[in-house]
């Protein structure tokens, strides 16, 4: 079953600029422009793309906060613009840099307060509050301040907030921006839990892509308001933007390489990098290289998941 | 358009009313033990606030040291009106007066944070920050309250003491109204907060001092623009039996649940109608 | 409630301006301090809307509070030495400067407070400009700005709407400027020392509001102090409030002349040099007092 769903989505907004001392012009911004993608319940979903993009209108439709100019939209089977109160019972938020916690109470008194504004039955709520106490370890913090609570355990706080009326689909809005390594471990480990385990779609935006990597089998990547990939993370790399490099250590310092299929990207003394498209075989270049030049050493090297989207994006930003 | 205000959602006006007061009061609660975590500052801020509060009595209190009569109106009768007034709007502001941070929210964000809780917006905009201390306002009015009553040269009808309470009540809500539809204009023009001040704190301002000292105009004004003066006015020139300055029919003087009612309504579809323009064209 | 901040204030940065040279030159320290006075007076004046809707806010209440003292000068004529049009014009004088003396507290406060807030005060006190003559130019930019729009704009519609008195002598207008000029010094003063206990309390919003009732009740903002009974009328004139209103009313209204309006501006002088010197003290305490903590 979709849980998500989206047709042609677009919403744009009238910006007013000040344009001399009196005069202001009007002009039309589209933040989504002509959004259509499904997620089907339990999968847990990467919705990537840089500052701008579009991103937090999607999610803003997505809950229920911003209406679309046009186009459909369901999400756990309402209309998020026309049933929003409904829809919040269904789903859970959390923003990684603004938390929904009580700043001056003990943590315990905000899950309260959400027990009653979610009207969580007792049993349930017990239920689900002990089992995020328990794997994301807030026992002991439970009497704690919010004030007091680190970036990383206020996370933590939030995300048990955002979980305790069963929400059918989990938005994560950043959730490890400013996070130590021990705690973004700690939040992707419980995510994958919640995602496995009770099967809560989740749909996380980020800009660290170990997020994702980690976390998700899919990712959406948007750009000027339009999904410029949606598929696993491997076949980013087969989007052909991906690219491996070949690094060689020559006897000596030499001018750069010139083979065909690859150019170099970077001298370093003796050593040179050449790139190359990802799908294509290292051999003939290595060959090609070691035919002409005094080769001492060579390695391969895989591409990493920021430079593929980094060059996407740059991509878009052109095209 | 009032219908739909009526019927919204097929949920009875009744149960969607009753979940918007508790939703107010389950944030309020909160607010209010937040708020006791400095408590020193508590007690100062609420000793503070009686005393700010009392000093705009203190001030009539000196003016009458230099005359008996202000535009015909003794000093008894004008505390009536200093203490109707002033216990209206420091209700008002306690129960709703936080709804004039909208426009602050809505640049911070935490609205959005508002929208995503299943509990109304505008219940958790009016408990933010909630807090006793608030109560500095309406206890120092029911204070000069008592002072006036006992001290008013009135012949007590029973329509006139059943009037009293029902002024209170329905007075606290026509400001609680102002505050809300005040606010509501924040969702086009964010720094518009003072202007509402100019009919909360202003309005109040206003309705310390008799009907007769202002310009008929500006009375008038009160009267069918913004309907400040069916807070006190109206129902206290029954109540003292003093004529009115405009000649209105005496059904006027018993108006205040209409005006209040007419006020929460018009509050209402004009909250309505910024949400629906912030969720359609905000950022 | 009339000196609400627009939304989304930012304090002024003190890191980006200071990046002249701290040299201990006289006429470049004052250079810089007109340059901070000038980002202050431009700051204020992206405000419009917020400008606009507390003009308005200024005029209804100078509305309001005319009329009740025309009701009081019409049962008693010549009322504390006021005749009527001098009282209506005492309500306007004032409404032009609650916002612009800042009796209501805030200006620079809330941007103080803000660095309380977010804990960059200490860092303040070490910077190479003196931290209370930053904070006195930006005020001083503040409230150029505040006296053109928010004082001009309800003196015109209470001159329209009310008979008013303007004054007959044209220098008494030059004497009103400098008055108005060392009342801002004057409230800058006090309202120095309320921020600077910050440094000592967890929340000065406390002292803030009991400081807000004195001032607004001794500055004569609610009511001239001539018309004060017993005590109250014989000490009011002496406190340091009576500096931020009264003083400036006297003036424009010219109730002083001579040696008199010498002696009013004396007065204001004598307590804003006293203020000054005492926030100067405290902030050489609040500097020892972060030093001790280790900042």
């Amino acid at each position: 079953m979709a849980l998500i769903e989206l047709q042609d989505v677009r919403r744009s907004f009238t910006v007013r600029a000040r344009t001399g001392r009196f005069s202001r012009t009007k002009r039309e911004v589209r933040a989504v422009d002509g959004l259509s993608f499904t997620v089907e319940a339990g999968e847990c979903v990467g919705y990537i793309g840089p500052n701008g993009a579009g991103k937090s209108t999607t999610i803003k439709m997505l809950t229920g906060i911003l209406v679309p100019s046009s186009g459909r939209l369901r999400v756990a089977g309402v209309d998020p613009a026309r049933e929003r109160v409904t829809l919040a019972r269904r789903i859970g938020v959390v923003f990684g840099q603004r938390t929904t916690l009580w700043w001056d109470l003990p943590l315990r008194d905000s899950f309260e307060l959400a027990r009653r504004i979610y009207r969580i039955p007792d049993r349930r709520y017990r239920e689900n509050l002990d089992r995020c106490v328990e794997l994301l370890d807030l026992g002991a913090l439970l009497d704690t301040p919010v004030r007091q609570l680190s970036l990383g355990q206020r996370m933590r706080g939030d995300l048990a907030a955002a979980l305790l009326h069963d929400p059918q689909v989990l938005y994560l809005d950043e959730p490890t921006i400013g996070l130590d390594v021990v705690s973004k471990g700690k939040v992707r480990e419980f995510l994958r839990e919640v995602n496995r385990d009770r099967g809560t779609t989740v749909l996380l935006t980020t800009h660290d892509l170990t997020d994702i990597e980690q976390l998700c089998d899919r990712v959406m990547v948007i750009d000027h308001g339009r999904v410029v990939y949606d598929g696993g993370l491997d076949g980013l790399h087969a989007t052909g933007r991906s690219e491996r490099t070949l690094v060689v250590d020559l006897a000596e310092a030499r001018a750069p390489i010139d083979v065909a299929g690859a150019r170099v990207v970077k001298v370093e003394g003796p050593r040179q990098w050449l790139a190359f498209p990802a799908p294509q075989s290292a051999a003939p270049i290595v060959a090609a290289v070691a035919e002409r030049y005094p080769l001492v050493d060579l390695s391969v090297r895989e591409p990493a998941i920021e430079d593929v989207i980094a060059r996407m994006y740059a991509e878009v930003a052109i095209g | 358009m009032a219908e739909q205000l009526l019927a919204h959602r097929g949920e009875p006006l009744a149960a969607r009313t009753a979940w918007a007061v508790r939703s107010w009061w389950l944030c309020a609660r909160m607010w209010m033990r937040s708020m006791m975590a400095y408590r020193a500052s508590f007690a100062l801020n609420l000793l503070a606030s009686l005393a700010t509060h009392s000093l705009d009595f203190v001030v009539l209190v000196i003016m009458f040291r230099h005359t008996d009569r202000l535009g015909g109106w003794n000093l008894p009768e004008i505390a009536f009106l200093y203490a109707t007034a002033t216990f209206s709007l420091g209700v008002a502001n306690m129960l709703v007066g936080s709804v004039d941070g909208l426009g602050v929210r809505i640049v911070n964000g935490s609205l959005d944070t508002m929208l995503i809780r299943p509990a109304p917006a505008l219940s958790q905009l009016c408990a933010e920050r909630f807090s006793l201390r608030r109560l500095g306002r309406p206890l120092q009015a029911v204070a000069v309250l008592a002072w006036s009553l006992a001290a008013l040269d009135v012949h007590w009808t029973w329509d006139r003491v059943l009037l009293v309470p029902v002024l209170l009540v329905c007075g606290s809500v026509i400001f609680g109204a102002i505050y809300v539809g005040g606010a509501t204009v924040q969702f086009w023009w964010g720094e518009s907060k003072e202007i509402q001040n100019s009919f909360t704190y202003g309005g109040a301002t206003l309705l310390h001092y008799p009907p007769t000292i202002f310009a008929k105009e500006l009375v008038a004004g009160v009267v069918f623009g913004v309907p400040l003066a069916f807070v006190n006015w109206l129902p206290a020139l029954h109540i003292l039996g003093r004529p009115d300055p405009l000649g209105l029919p005496v059904a006027f003087q018993y108006a205040s649940p209409v005006a209040a009612a007419l006020c929460v309504a018009a509050a209402g579809l004009a909250w309505r109608a910024g949400l629906r323009a912030y969720r359609g064209t905000g950022s | 409630m009339l000196n609400a901040v627009p939304a989304g204030a930012r304090p002024p940065d003190p890191t980006a301006a200071p990046a002249a040279s701290p040299r201990p030159d006289a006429a470049a320290a004052l250079g810089l301090y007109a340059a901070v006075a000038h980002g202050a007076f431009r700051r204020y004046s992206t405000y419009r809307a917020a400008t606009l809707a507390g003009t308005f806010t200024n005029t209804v209440f100078g509305i309001i509070l005319a009329s009740s003292f025309l009701a009081l000068w019409q049962a008693r004529p010549g009322l504390g030495g006021y005749d009527q049009s001098q009282a209506v014009t005492y309500i306007w004088v004032s409404q032009a400067l609650l916002v612009t003396v800042a009796v209501w507290g805030g200006g620079f406060q809330d941007d103080v407070q803000d660095r309380f807030r977010s804990g960059d005060i200490a860092v303040d006190l070490y910077r190479p400009v003196d931290f209370q003559g930053w904070w006195l130019a930006t005020d001083l930019g503040r409230a150029a700005f505040q006296l053109l729009v928010r004082g001009t704009g309800p003196m015109l519609v209470g001159a329209l709407v009310f008979r008013t008195r303007l004054p007959e002598n044209p220098l008494t207008w030059a004497f009103f400027l400098l008055s108005v000029l060392l009342a801002v010094v004057v409230s800058f003063g006090l309202r120095f020392l309320v921020s600077i206990t910050g440094f000592w309390l967890h929340d000065s919003e406390g002292v803030r509001s009991v400081m807000l009732v004195v001032s607004m009740f001794f500055s004569g903002m609610l009511l001239p102090i001539a018309l004060f009974p017993g005590l109250l009328g014989d000490l009011a004139p002496v406190l340091p409030w009576a500096a931020l209103v009264k003083v400036p009313t006297d003036v424009f209204l010219e109730r002083a002349s001579g040696s008199g309006l010498l002696g009013a501006l004396g007065f204001q002088l004598a307590w804003a040099a006293a203020l000054l010197a005492a926030g100067r003290g405290a902030q050489w305490l609040a500097t020892r007092r972060v030093v001790v903590q280790g900042g």
